[in-house]
């Protein structure tokens, strides 16, 4: 039930939400967020329970069924969690009820946007609980449409560019996923969707069906990741889209990617795995010293935010590569889990801004510190936890992720992408020094007001969380092991 | 209270928490409470030293896991040992003075507060560096202590050159950091802890490949050439100026910079196991101290000329060391671990003091520029007394404290004759820089009149903290003077490596004074009797000159050589990205959309048009024959007779289909289209007739 909660309650949030009437803007605002922060107190209830309960092992916790769905076609209704779904809950129940709060500026359409803002939170949290292939497929597509609408609708002036071309995308992704489905399905006897039974099988496929389907669901994930070369709808769609839905997007859309590989191809084909894996570390290496390389070269501050969670997807690439170490798959899962809440605040705090000054150019700013200091404080916060400073959560998973890289892939390109550890301070300077110090406009920016209370709950509780994870990063690292070591076990097969 | 010490680190850490959150608002509160944060571990740190002292330098250790991973010991952790009893001691101390002067200088700073707040948190993070038990927690404060070096040097960020300089230093000293970052991996990967103690240990059982030693000891040296300043990356330091004054004596002059010293320090069995390495590191220092004093030469700001004698003055110490390790190495310690730990020591007494006195000067005639200064002495005496204390330590004269490290250094050397003579080099540039300095700010005429009526001395609480560090500037040295048995040099070895104690060169030093005095009477010559004209020399030097004078276009080397091309790079990936990648996918959307449209255009005209065109056929043949059917029934009659006819006449064979159908065939045509024309006139009547009787119901 706990987790079919997490589900649907955001599905109901979205009908009730529906049926409001036409003018009570406000009222569907309080609403939905507080129909949102529900999950949100149930999946902080779930790390909480996990973490004393069931962090032990490696099984999955909290299982729904497998119940009959469609019996003809062997498909279940199956949830279950374990280490690597956790923190993704977390994550996506904390980032949700966030963006509902930062979306209280929108005022057109406000009934749609908040319904299909809870279609997107159903969505997300289906596709990290479904244990059965159907389920999950049926959750990742569901969550695009709204996706697309939040774009489309409510986006800046490319917006329906820029919509469609994620929608595309990642539908043009699915495909491949759904093909490796396919065969994974009819190449099973009996035929069967249910994914953990499929990690047990399916290594035992012809190599060449292996690599077909590891390929493919590899181009799936890789889009959603993005992996480079995959990554250009990103830069578009968090431009364009409102601040709360750049939140969710680099916050929990861009996991769904390194979350399905974890869950599903790696361990379901480790020996396409192992073949491949030096050209996936290439691929992450390139993304890493690529997007940083972009970001110093923007002249936008979303679109900054944005090339940069290229460079930060790479490392989690980087370390997926090095597959056969604890510590490099530990720093996977805090590198989501950090990049999830550094660069949603980035995005947040952006959009502050942005609602302020109507303009994110970078050059358009400068000595904002004398007029909005604790604005400043926190922007330059969140850049050094971007940049890796040690004391907040992006030190650690860079740190895990670059001695487990190292321990087992190539040094030298490893020491190539330790690179990016200075290339990402220098977009991050960059741009600090260009918005936040130096001269200050006064004709231009004089009436700009710093941020208020509402907005700084939305980027509170990431804070105290960047720093948390970076001062003490063991209790994460304890409601995760059990899995990852398991995880790790199922990749030497 | 050694078992306390991490509190040492945690108070000032708590002092910037509760002056940001609670006493920002409230200036003389967040001061007091920040001075009163370093003051009690001004004290605790002296009573660590003196426990530590009564242990003869034996290390205490502390710690817990910071993160449980397989294969991989990482930890967060306390080490007590002498060389971080000292460094503690040096910390706070300099720390305490500068923070109490700060009280002065900064009065009526819009941003006061802040500026206590951000002196507590690099309090904290120089102290947990100086407490860490490993390589790990070292690396975590090391790039604390840039975070706030680069909050500190953008003090002032409204000033386009103070926000430059921030960032240079960051981005700078990060470069450096990469390079400790990969020595963190190659320890990780070849010890799997990152513990001094147990590392240090699997170097000496030899897990690591003399190669991969050399290599790993390098990268880690690297940490320590950016955060020190060492040349290729010392070009932040002199730029880092552009903080307040006492964040220069603080950070760019007694502690974040010594840094690096204290790394290569505490990592020096690494540099023991390998000879290259550590020879390496002395070369380092070498060319980085003489470059720098070679700088300070032509210098003009005062702030200027005692960051490059920084500089070259840090180089002295990372070469001392760098030479201990290569003579270990061989089997034979020198003093060079002394030297350099003792020397560190007594400069960051004298070179603090050197900062204040200077920001006291600025502060009293409101300029940096030495030739707009002159004939000050008169007008503030504390500040030019303890200022020449700390110029007479700092040329090594006896007794002061600079007199006794330096002459160590020197004795370090002994074995090599290059760096001998260089060393000796650089010490009478050292001497000739600082008197140079002295002379042509508090002797002779005023040059600027108008600032020289303005000029008064700093109130005391500023005066004080110099007068307490010229004190230090004086005896510091004492402790390590070569007669003890049992001073500084006994206590930093505490037993490991120790050269055997030889008898005081009294050669060595009577050289070395004699050096020094030198250097200050040709300053004197050329500056306070002016019988020798600098221009003069200038001019007869003239490229060395130019060279020193603009640092050796380091700025601008690296401007063209790395950072335009990084920018270039940069730009140009985007436009790959946008033209070629992003072009990719439009390209393949447009394509498809080509596709569509070549399709759309098949589907309308050649399949619909199929469709569609036997509709269209059927249809005009329907026109056609729609006129046979008139409705008439005479004319019906009639094609029935005469098909009949017709069908008769072939039934009966009168007529032969066989040679005859073309023209039956026409004749049958010919008829049929009779008969049509036929009804076709009486159809066209009836019509005429029905629209005629319609009008008329009208």
């Amino acid at each position: 039930m706990l987790l079919s909660s997490l589900i649907f309650i955001p599905l109901l949030g979205m009908v009730v939400v529906m049926f409001m009437p036409k003018n009570s803007n406000k009222a569907v605002k309080w609403t939905a967020t507080l129909i949102s922060s529900i999950p949100m107190l149930v999946s902080f209830w779930i790390v909480w329970d996990y973490f004393f309960s069931h962090s032990g092992s490696a099984a999955m916790a909290y299982v729904e069924g497998p119940f009959d769905w469609i019996p003809i076609l062997n498909i279940h209704y199956y949830l279950g969690v374990d280490g690597i779904s956790v923190p993704m809950l977390f994550l996506t129940g904390l980032l949700s009820t966030i963006s509902l709060i930062a979306s209280f500026g929108i005022n057109k359409r406000v009934k749609e946007y908040f319904a299909f803002f809870l279609l997107l939170e159903s969505g997300m949290m289906g596709v990290f609980v479904s244990l059965d292939f159907f389920l999950f497929y049926v959750f990742w597509e569901v969550m695009l449409v709204p996706m697309y609408f939040l774009i489309g609708i409510w986006g800046g002036p490319r917006k329906e560019y820029a919509a469609i071309k994620f929608f595309l995308y990642t539908l043009f992704g699915s495909l491949f996923m759904l093909v490796s489905i396919l065969i994974l399905y009819f190449t099973s006897e009996p035929h069967t969707l249910n994914m953990l039974t499929l990690i047990e099988i399916s290594p035992n496929l012809s190599h060449t069906l292996q690599m077909v389907c590891f390929v493919f669901f590899f181009v799936a994930f890789a889009i959603k990741v993005p992996v480079w070369p995959f990554h250009t709808w990103l830069p578009d769609a968090h431009v364009e889209a409102p601040t709360a839905v750049s939140v969710i997007l680099a916050g929990v859309l861009l996991k769904m990617g390194t979350y399905a590989m974890m869950r599903i191809s790696w361990p379901m084909f480790p020996w396409a795995l192992r073949e491949l894996s030096f050209w996936i570390a290439i691929l992450g290496a390139i993304g890493i010293i690529y997007g940083a390389l972009l970001s110093i070269a923007q002249k936008d501050l979303k679109k900054l935010v944005a090339y940069s969670s290229v460079s930060h997807m790479g490392y989690c690439m980087l370390a997926l590569a090095a597959f056969s170490s604890v510590t490099a798959i530990t720093g996977v899962m805090f590198q989501m889990v950090s990049h999830g809440l550094i660069t949603g605040a980035l995005f947040l705090l952006v959009g502050v801004l942005y609602d302020r000054a109507h303009t994110r150019e970078i050059a358009a700013f400068g000595g904002l510190g004398v007029k909005v200091p604790v604005y400043t404080g926190l922007m330059v916060l969140f850049g050094m936890a971007a940049l890796g400073l040690p004391g907040m959560s992006g030190f650690v998973s860079e740190f895990m992720i670059f001695i487990g890289a190292f321990s087992v892939l190539n040094k030298v390109l490893v020491g190539i992408s330790v690179l990016g550890v200075v290339l990402g301070a220098t977009y991050i300077l960059r741009m600090v020094q260009n918005v936040f110090l130096g001269n200050f406009d006064k004709e231009r920016w004089g009436d700009l007001t710093d941020i208020n209370v509402r907005e700084i709950i939305t980027v509170a509780p990431l804070a105290l969380l960047t720093l948390f994870i970076g001062i003490y990063p063991k209790p994460l690292e304890t409601l995760m092991s059990a899995t990852l070591q398991n995880l790790v076990d199922l990749l030497a097969r | 209270m050694t078992k306390y010490s991490f509190l040492i680190c945690l108070i000032p850490a708590l002092s910037f928490v509760m002056i940001v959150f609670f006493l920002r608002w409230k200036e003389k509160l967040s001061a007091g409470w920040s001075i009163a944060s370093i003051l009690i571990s001004w004290v605790m740190s002296i009573i660590v030293l003196i426990e530590t002292i009564s242990r003869n330098g034996q290390p205490y250790e502390a710690s817990y896991r910071f993160i449980n991973l397989p294969g991989i010991n990482i930890e967060i952790g306390i080490l007590v040992d002498a060389l971080t009893a000292i460094m503690l001691v040096v910390v706070t101390t300099v720390g305490a003075c500068v923070e109490i002067y700060s009280v002065g200088y900064m009065r009526g700073d819009s941003l006061f507060s802040r500026f206590f707040a951000y002196l507590s948190l690099f309090l904290f993070s120089m102290l947990g560096l100086v407490l860490a038990n490993n390589f790990f927690m070292i690396f975590i404060f090391w790039e604390l202590v840039g975070l706030t070096s680069y909050l500190l040097i953008g003090f002032w960020f409204e000033k386009k050159s103070a926000a430059n300089a921030c960032k240079k230093a960051f981005i700078t000293t990060r470069i450096g950091d990469l390079g400790f970052l990969v020595g963190l991996f190659l320890i990780a990967f070849y010890c799997g802890t990152f513990n001094y103690g147990d590392v240090f240990a699997k170097l000496s059982a030899g897990v690591m490949p003399l190669g991969v030693l050399t290599a790993t000891a390098i990268f880690v040296f690297s940490g320590a050439v950016g955060k020190s300043a060492q040349f290729p990356l010392h070009v932040w330091l002199p730029d880092a100026m552009e903080g307040p004054t006492p964040v220069s004596a603080l950070i760019h002059a007694a502690t974040m910079v010594a840094a690096g010293v204290y790394l290569v320090a505490r990592a020096m069995p690494m540099f023991i196991g390998t000879g290259n390495g550590a020879m390496v590191v002395a070369i380092i220092g070498l060319i980085t101290s003489l470059l720098a004093a070679t700088i300070a030469l032509t210098q003009n700001d005062i702030k200027r000329v005692l960051a490059y004698s920084t500089v070259s003055q840090l180089g002295y110490m990372i070469m001392a060391l760098g030479l201990y390790g290569y003579d270990t190495y061989h089997g034979s310690p020198s003093v060079g671990y002394f030297a350099g730990t003792f020397h560190l020591m007594n400069h960051a007494f004298f070179k603090g003091l050197l900062f204040l006195a200077a920001g006291s000067v600025i502060h009293g005639i409101g300029t940096n520029d030495i030739r707009e200064m002159g004939g000050l002495y008169p007008k503030m005496k504390t500040t030019a007394i303890t200022f020449m204390i700390a110029s007479l330590s700092i040329s090594g004269i006896f007794p002061f404290s600079g007199f006794w490290s330096k002459d160590e250094i020197v004795a370090s050397t002994l074995h090599h004759p290059v760096f001998l003579i260089l060393t000796l080099t650089i010490a009478f540039m050292t001497a000739f820089y600082m008197w140079r300095l002295c002379f042509m700010t508090f002797t002779g005429k005023p040059r600027d009149l108008d600032r020289f009526n303005h000029a008064h001395e700093s109130p005391r609480v500023m005066t004080w903290p110099l007068a307490f560090l010229a004190f230090l500037a004086v005896v510091s040295g004492w402790v390590g003077m070569p007669w003890l048995h049992h001073g500084f040099s006994s206590f930093v070895y505490a037993g490991a490596h120790a050269p055997e104690h030889h008898a005081p060169s009294y050669a060595l030093m009577i050289i070395s004074l004699c050096v020094a005095l030198s250097g200050i009477g040709l300053a004197y010559l050329m500056y306070y009797k002016k019988s020798i004209s600098p221009e003069a020399i200038g001019q007869r030097f003239r490229l060395l000159y130019k060279l020193s004078f603009n640092k050796f276009y380091f700025d601008e080397i690296y401007q063209v050589a790395i950072i335009n091309p990084i920018m270039s790079i940069a730009r140009f990936m985007w436009s790959f990205d946008v033209v070629i990648i992003d072009g990719a996918v439009n390209g393949t959307a447009w394509l498809t959309i080509l596709l569509s449209d070549i399709k759309q255009w098949f589907d309308v005209w050649i399949i619909d048009g199929a469709v569609n065109g036997s509709g269209w056929v059927v249809r005009q043949i329907g026109d056609g024959l729609r006129f046979i059917q008139t409705g008439v029934a005479q004319s019906y009659a009639l094609t029935i007779s005469a098909l009949v006819v017709l069908f008769g006449l072939i039934k009966f064979e009168l007529v032969y289909l066989t040679w005859s159908w073309p023209i039956m065939t026409i004749i049958f045509v010919m008829g049929v289209t009779a008969l049509i024309l036929v009804s076709r006139v009486v159809v066209t009547r009836q019509e005429l007739n029905s629209d005629i009787s319609k009008e008329d119901k009208v």
